[in-house]
């Protein structure tokens, strides 16, 4: 892993702090929204890209992607400053920073756009730019497997959400979300099932919701800052954005409520228990990130606004204490050298400041009052207790939190207030630019739960009226609601919690039993790939036979084929073969290129047949001169000339067609040969039958000389009218020149090595 | 190919269908010819001259090898198509300047980026051509 740099190295370099500050200034931009959004006034710009397909970049500024831009923006920029010291001296750092500000800019475009095909492209975007990220440990097969992995899985979900985008953008006639929404619901309109099915594709692979849940452990391949971003507000928590964002046109149906419920609460559940069991600590959180995304989910299935809010707050806690508790960790990993739960203990004399921030972030996990966290637990159980199957929520629910307070204990108590471990190395605290991150972020979570009527009114509640798609009546985010249902649940969390807390090791031991006996996806992922692997070489080994007979044989058969079916079906009626205008010098030409055909199909010699086949070439020229086309016949015997000169300097390297001397065609190439000739011919002689159109001809012959100045049409047109064909064509030229080129050295080359190990 | 008549006539030959090439991309753009007429008859001239005197030599005489004149032929007709563009008229518009006067008939003569544009044409035919042969060649 590149985790661990010099730490004397200079940090404050151009690509670290200028895309920090970049992006920092993007938050505050963002900022200047708060006060419009927040009195329900959506900002909508255009860009038009596509405007004939109704495909265009529109951003829409509303409460739920103002609160993920500002999540984006604010903790990418903590992030990056972050990066710029912990990999400082890292001698791709630059690579680094690039990738990172891509990312951050892609998740940007993708939480802002209205359009569902700019949204699709953003979308991803964020896929490739996290692949590099993932993969930034590119000499470990390890790091490149895993990335290669979330590639794989959330662009094939990609691939599913952009036919559901397509679907949507036929049945509705629109392809901007804004509209789509305020169309109201498409339950029950034309392909709501397949719509909804290939749209949960895509979030459920990009928010990692069991069974697609196994890339998103794997990809803390990656260095820790970019854990820290990836798993708390941005690429992960995009299924989620999907999902909030098409709310109020998609859900509501019992298919949405039933399937969001089932998979979000079981990954909750599964993942939770999957976060006690690790004691590598960022292996723990990359679980409990999944935990949060199937809580999520599984708000997002209710329609009711305690359901909705509790979803937005929790997506708001879980960014600020994610992001702040992998940053922690990072700081720990590059300070004592280790991230195994089993070692850390009594860190806080050593390190008070990282310890105080891992203190703040944790207490907002575990949803101790008067933490944001705490609200959140209330209002989602409150909003648990309405859904339609509460009684399968709510225990799945108190469950996962419970589990959560534990791991929030593990995570953030322990190695700072625990017993006293042996450390690889002797701890120090981290420097200012690791260490501000945590503690705005930490902080944050503090400040929002005590004032809580702020943060609802500015970030939680706009976001709900966009979830809802209709104004929020507010007044659910309370610091205290009084006593009720979700406070005793609440209360129950913490014993429960605590409990678990206490015997965490022992369970450990049995959850690694249990998980040993369990089918591994993430194997089974292997050996897919393997397989698939296995089958598309097969299948190239079918279709790609590298002989060129074959491939040629192939493709004329198919032109055959097809345009002998046109003619078919077209009922094209009589041929009339006029010949009766042919004088002298046509049969004579004509004649010319018969005989050199008969030449080419009775030699043996590749030389003859090339001599035949020049015969052929000079005879069109001849026709072409004869028809008053100079240019068009001068370059046709150059390249007759130049195609004799260069296969007759191939061809000396070559055995003769038939060394015994006896003819030996074959069968089925003579009947392609003759079926292609014949309706090659048939099709020209249908061509000239039609009433010439003169009007491209007058054209080029009128304008030619007034607009372009040369009589020479020819020229004009390649070298005016058409420049950017010609260009093209030249272009061609060359890349086949150098394909060529490199070809021929290439062969000679791996000859001469082969030679040279002899 | 070991024939004095043929080496003796080549180095003849050769310059004249050089300059012959060089004739027919000029006169392009009212006759017969342009670029990629020129760009073969300057091509066949070289070949010819390889085939008489071998790959090395012919080579030697072109001085600058021939991917770079193909690649360097994109580049001028790549330039004179956007020297347009600077002018705010569409990509690949001909820009024509007359040279003591304002039009076709008044002026002594023009300069134009069509012209610029074929020449480009030309050397990427006529390198494009000969990198090919020349490996033909050389490959033993």
């Amino acid at each position: 892993m590149a985790e661990h740099s010099d730490p004397n190295a200079p940090w404050k370099t151009v690509s670290g702090i200028g895309t920090s500050a970049v992006t920092a200034l993007l938050f505050v931009f963002f900022l200047q929204y708060l006060p419009i959004v927040a009195a329900g006034e959506p900002v909508r710009w255009v860009v038009p890209w596509i405007p004939s397909l109704d495909i265009n970049f529109t951003f829409w500024i509303d409460g739920l992607s103002l609160m993920f831009a500002l999540l984006i923006t604010g903790i990418g920029a903590m992030v990056m400053l972050y990066a710029a010291k912990y990999l400082a001296g890292h001698p791709q750092y630059d690579r680094f920073a690039l990738y990172l500000f891509s990312f951050m800019l892609s998740m940007l475009g993708l939480v802002l756009a209205d359009n569902l095909i700019a949204l699709f492209v953003f979308w991803e975007l964020t896929t490739f730019t996290s692949y590099l990220l993932i993969g930034f440990s590119h000499t470990d097969p390890k790091s490149r497997r895993n990335a290669l992995q979330a590639l794989l899985l959330t662009a094939a979900g990609g691939l599913a959400l952009l036919a559901g985008f397509i679907l949507i953008g036929i049945t509705q006639g629109t392809f901007e979300m804004s509209e789509l929404n305020a169309a109201g619901s498409l339950v029950g309109k034309e392909f709501y099932t397949l719509i909804l099915f290939l749209v949960l594709a895509g979030a459920f692979t990009k928010s990692a919701q069991v069974p697609f849940h196994f890339w998103l452990p794997n990809a803390m391949a990656a260095p820790t800052p970019v854990s820290a971003y990836l798993h708390s507000a941005t690429m992960v928590k995009a299924g989620v954005y999907l999902l909030a964002r098409m709310h109020p046109s998609l859900s509501g149906s019992d298919l949405w409520v039933w399937i969001l419920s089932i998979f979000g609460a079981v990954t909750a559940v599964f993942a939770s228990f999957m976060a006690l069991r690790q004691t590598d600590l960022k292996q723990t959180l990359a679980y409990t990130t999944l935990m949060a995304l199937g809580t999520l989910v599984m708000f997002l299935a209710g329609s009711t606004g305690y359901a909705i809010t509790a979803a937005m707050t929790f997506l708001l806690v879980h960014s600020l204490y994610k992001a702040g508790l992998f940053l922690t960790i990072g700081i720990i990993d590059h300070a004592t050298g280790t991230r195994d739960a089993n070692v850390l203990g009594g860190l806080k004399s050593a390190m008070p400041i990282t310890a105080a921030a891992a203190a703040l972030a944790g207490i907002a996990m575990a949803g101790i009052p008067p933490f944001l966290g705490f609200i959140a637990k209330e209002v989602a159980y409150a909003g648990a207790l309405e859904m339609h199957l509460w009684l399968f929520v709510v225990p799945m629910a108190l469950i996962a939190f419970a589990l959560m307070f534990a791991v929030a204990g593990i995570v953030a108590y322990k190695p700072f207030f625990g017993p006293q471990g042996a450390l690889p190395h002797e701890p120090h605290e981290g420097p200012w630019p690791m260490l501000l991150g945590p503690v705005t972020l930490g902080a944050l979570g503090l400040l929002f739960g005590l004032l809580p009527g702020i943060s609802a009114y500015y970030l939680i509640e706009p976001a709900v009226a966009a979830v809802m798609g209709a104004p929020d009546v507010g007044g659910r985010v309370k610091l205290w609601a009084g006593f009720n249902l979700p406070l005793l649940l609440s209360l129950v969390t913490f014993g429960l919690g605590y409990l678990i807390y206490l015997k965490h090791q022992g369970l450990r031991e049995r959850l690694a039993r249990i998980e040993a006996k369990s089918p591994d996806l993430d194997a089974s992922w292997d050996v897919f790939l393997d397989k698939f692997m296995g089958f598309t070489k097969l299948q190239t080994k079918l279709i790609q036979t590298g002989v060129l007979r074959q491939y040629m044989f192939a493709t004329f058969a198919v032109f055959a084929l097809t345009v002998f079916v046109t003619l078919m079906a077209r009922d094209v009626g009589g041929l009339t073969l006029g010949l009766g205008g042919l004088g002298f010098m046509e049969w004579g030409v004509a004649l010319l290129i018969i005989a050199g055909t008969v030449l080419v199909l009775l030699t043996s010699s590749r030389i003859v047949a090339l001599v035949g086949l020049g015969v052929v070439g000079i005879g069109v020229a001849l026709i072409f001169i004869m028809y008053s086309a100079p240019d068009v016949a001068i370059t046709q015997l150059l390249v007759e000339l130049l195609v004799v000169v260069l296969l007759a300097l191939a061809f000396l390297k070559m055995p003769n067609l038939d060394p015994t001397g006896v003819q030996k065609h074959n069968f089925a190439n003579a009947v392609l040969a003759i079926a292609v000739g014949g309706l090659t011919t048939t099709v020209l002689l249908l061509v000239v039958d039609q009433p010439f159109d003169r009007r491209l001809t007058e054209f080029f012959e009128a304008a030619s000389w007034t607009q372009a100045f040369g009589r020479n049409i020819v020229n004009v047109i390649l070298v005016d009218f058409r420049t950017l064909d010609t260009f093209g064509e030249i272009a061609v030229v060359l890349v086949a020149a150098l394909g060529a080129f490199a070809l021929l050295k290439g062969a000679a080359k791996a000859r001469a090595v082969k030679e040279d190990k002899k | 190919m070991n024939s004095i008549i043929f080496t003796a006539a080549a180095r003849l030959l050769v310059a004249l269908m050089f300059v012959f090439s060089l004739f027919m991309l000029l006169r392009g753009h009212h006759l017969p010819g342009g670029g990629f007429i020129g760009g073969l008859i300057g091509a066949v001239s070289f070949i010819v001259y390889s085939l008489a005197c071998g790959p090395a030599e012919a080579r030697k005489a072109l001085r600058i090898t021939p991917e770079v004149i193909a690649m360097l032929g994109l580049g001028i007709a790549l330039l004179a198509g956007m020297f347009s563009f600077f002018l705010g008229d569409p990509l690949f518009t001909g820009q024509w300047y007359w040279v003591g006067g304002d039009s076709y008939e008044t002026s002594a003569f023009s300069l134009n980026t069509v012209l610029v544009f074929d020449i480009g044409v030309y050397l990427v035919v006529l390198g494009g051509i000969l990198s090919l042969t020349y490996a033909f060649e050389e490959e033993t």
